[in-house]
């Protein structure tokens, strides 16, 4: 994803002379510093000063610039929370922000580093966008639309390549979920890394003879209530997959999605109360049980609510 | 500068200090003392500096304002108004509901202001962006940036200091409304002081303090600081919190009054007579 990312913001910046790129001392994480070194007037590395890098790129835009900002995720959003919703939503100032190594995508670098509420932040900015990207085609594509966006625009990707799920060309409508898979027992609805721990799912419960679909909500916000509704009135349940605290992210925008429109039994697998931790990938799915056969436990247990049509015991 | 320029930006200064104190006095409270100390500065900004044409306040390449100090709203709008911005009566309407005069600055509201501030800290990095963006732009304008001295005490504002040091934003000239106050009391009294002046100096900012209610100090500042290449600038002023009324000004805590029925009065009847008198000099 680093190579997409530092393949794809040159691309976006070379087509239009408004687009800046601004980072806070982690260019080259993304690849993006020998680019930055070669074009001194588009690219500006902001030092270890986030909020500061946030209300730059906010004078920018006031002048007409688009500004592109990296930071990890944890200091794209918590850090800078206040800078981004003031001086950018707020005061009406357009901004791109990618929020690199969402959730356990942080590994090595630990809690400290472990963005688990970053979406749930960036949503409550008034008329924010909030993108979780699953693959490299989906990247290209996104990117390329974002930076003519109003309001505050949040990009959730991880640095180290995601599995393939779209052909390169698929092309993306921000507000509008991907079907991956039809079926009408139930809904898994993923994001990100989970969305390929989605499609794993699915395949374990056809095995069982449970016909689940798989839908990608890769725009977290807004959020696609029309195909939310769709899938929720031919499922009649759903399961959400996220890479992200429960509070806040994929689960909590499902639900209040689907709690006016078309309510029906939903489960979150999500990060639950807890703060990150250091490991690797592997580690951390088991550790915060952001895993497939969790997920095909809750599509058990939700299609048993719709089936027996009584609420689940608490806990 | 002439003695006619002085005289006639005394004369602002004085019709900035009765407009704002009379839109507190509609409402009845308000951030005064902060909007006071900034008067003589905004009369040399909107009186003369500053490359501005109040009938196309979007024209891209004028001077821009960013007061990060956003709290002192009431005395821009007082400036603004006075220079045809917008209608004089819009300063009834300061923080009524649906009014286009916020409490605190407003780009998306009021015409004439620049950056929407507030929040201290956050218009240092704004003014620093919008610096950056003309610089790039190729514009050969001023963007100036007035910070509190209390504001100091946000850490987000050295970081815009460094950035504007670094990037060489001559384009860029700060000023500091060194009033000694803050919202709680004297900042002495609540935070470490220290020498103003020679910390911009020591990020690498071309530095001067001048006595902040003199408008031939200010003009002659930014004058001078206009002169010196490759750094930004800051100038900083030795302002005095609630200037211009003096009962304010010998009021401990002065950063937001309610105003009562007596002093409306009093106050209304000083500074008109102080406008007058100005406008006798001249």
């Amino acid at each position: 994803m680093k190579e997409v990312l530092a393949r794809v913001i040159p691309q976006i910046a070379e087509s239009d002379s408004k687009v800046v790129y601004l980072d806070a001392d982690l260019m080259s994480c993304v690849g993006m510093d020998k680019w930055a070194g070669e074009h001194p007037d588009r690219a500006f590395n902001c030092g270890i000063a986030e909020a500061n890098m946030i209300g730059i790129a906010a004078g920018l835009s006031a002048m007409g610039y688009k500004p592109i900002v990296h930071s990890f995720g944890v200091f794209a959003s918590r850090r800078c929370f206040d800078q981004t919703f003031l001086s950018c939503g707020y005061a009406g100032n357009p901004i791109v922000i990618i929020g690199s190594d969402p959730g356990i995508c942080a590994e090595y670098n630990g809690g400290t580093h472990m963005p688990l509420e970053d979406a749930a932040l960036l949503r409550e900015i008034p008329n924010s966008t909030v993108v979780e990207i699953t693959d490299a085609a989906m990247l290209t594509s996104v990117l390329t639309q974002m930076k003519d966006r109003s309001g505050v625009n949040y990009i959730r990707v991880g640095r180290k390549m995601y599995a393939k799920v779209y052909s390169d060309d698929h092309k993306f409508e921000i507000g509008k979920a991907e079907v991956i898979k039809d079926g009408r027992d139930v809904a898994i609805v993923g994001t990100g890394i989970m969305v390929h721990e989605a499609m794993e799912a699915a395949k374990q419960l056809a095995e069982q003879n449970i016909d689940a679909a798989v839908i990608d909500l890769f725009t977290i916000k807004p959020v696609d209530n029309e195909l939310l509704a769709k899938f929720a009135r031919k499922t009649g349940c759903v399961v959400t997959a996220e890479n992200h605290n429960k509070i806040g992210g994929v689960y909590s925008a499902v639900c209040e999605s689907l709690a006016g429109i078309c309510p029906v039994p939903i489960k979150g697998v999500a990060v639950e109360n807890s703060f990150g931790e250091v490991g690797d990938r592997a580690y951390l799915r088991g550790r915060f049980g952001l895993t497939s056969d969790r997920i095909v436990q809750y599509a058990k247990d939700v299609i048993a609510i719709k089936v027996n049509g009584t609420c689940a015991s608490a806990g | 500068m002439n003695i006619n320029d002085k005289k006639r930006l005394e004369v602002f200064a004085a019709r900035i200090r009765l407009e704002t104190v009379k839109e507190f006095i509609s409402l009845g409270f308000g951030h005064i003392g902060g909007s006071l100390s900034i008067a003589d500065l905004l009369a040399v900004l909107y009186g003369k500096a500053m490359r501005i044409d109040p009938q196309h306040p979007q024209w891209p390449e004028r001077d821009k304002l960013v007061v990060s100090k956003g709290h002192s709203g009431p005395a821009v709008y007082a400036a603004l108004a006075l220079k045809g911005y917008f209608p004089m009566d819009w300063l009834r309407t300061l923080n009524r509901g649906g009014t286009n005069l916020p409490s605190h600055c407003d780009r998306n509201k009021t015409p004439g202001i620049d950056a929407t501030t507030g929040s201290l800290g956050q218009g240092a990095s704004q003014a620093v962006g919008i610096a950056l963006a003309d610089k790039l732009s190729g514009y050969d304008n001023y963007i100036y940036l007035i910070v509190g001295d209390g504001e100091l005490e946000e850490g987000q504002t050295w970081e815009a200091v460094m950035f504007s040091a670094a990037h060489e934003l001559q384009n860029l000239i700060v000023f500091v409304d060194n009033n000694k106050k803050q919202l709680d009391g004297c900042i002495d009294e609540i935070q470490y002081q220290f020498d103003i002046p020679a910390k911009f100096a020591a990020f690498g900012f071309d530095t001067q303090f001048v006595q902040g209610h003199d408008v031939e100090q200010i003009y002659e500042a930014i004058e001078n600081a206009k002169r010196v290449q490759d750094k930004p600038h800051a100038i900083i002023l030795d302002t005095v919190k609630g200037k211009g009324v003096p009962e304010v000004e010998q009021t401990y805590a002065n950063h937001s009054l309610i105003l009562t029925e007596e002093q409306k009065e009093n106050w209304l009847r000083l500074l008109t007579a102080a406008v007058e008198s100005k406008e006798k000099e001249g």
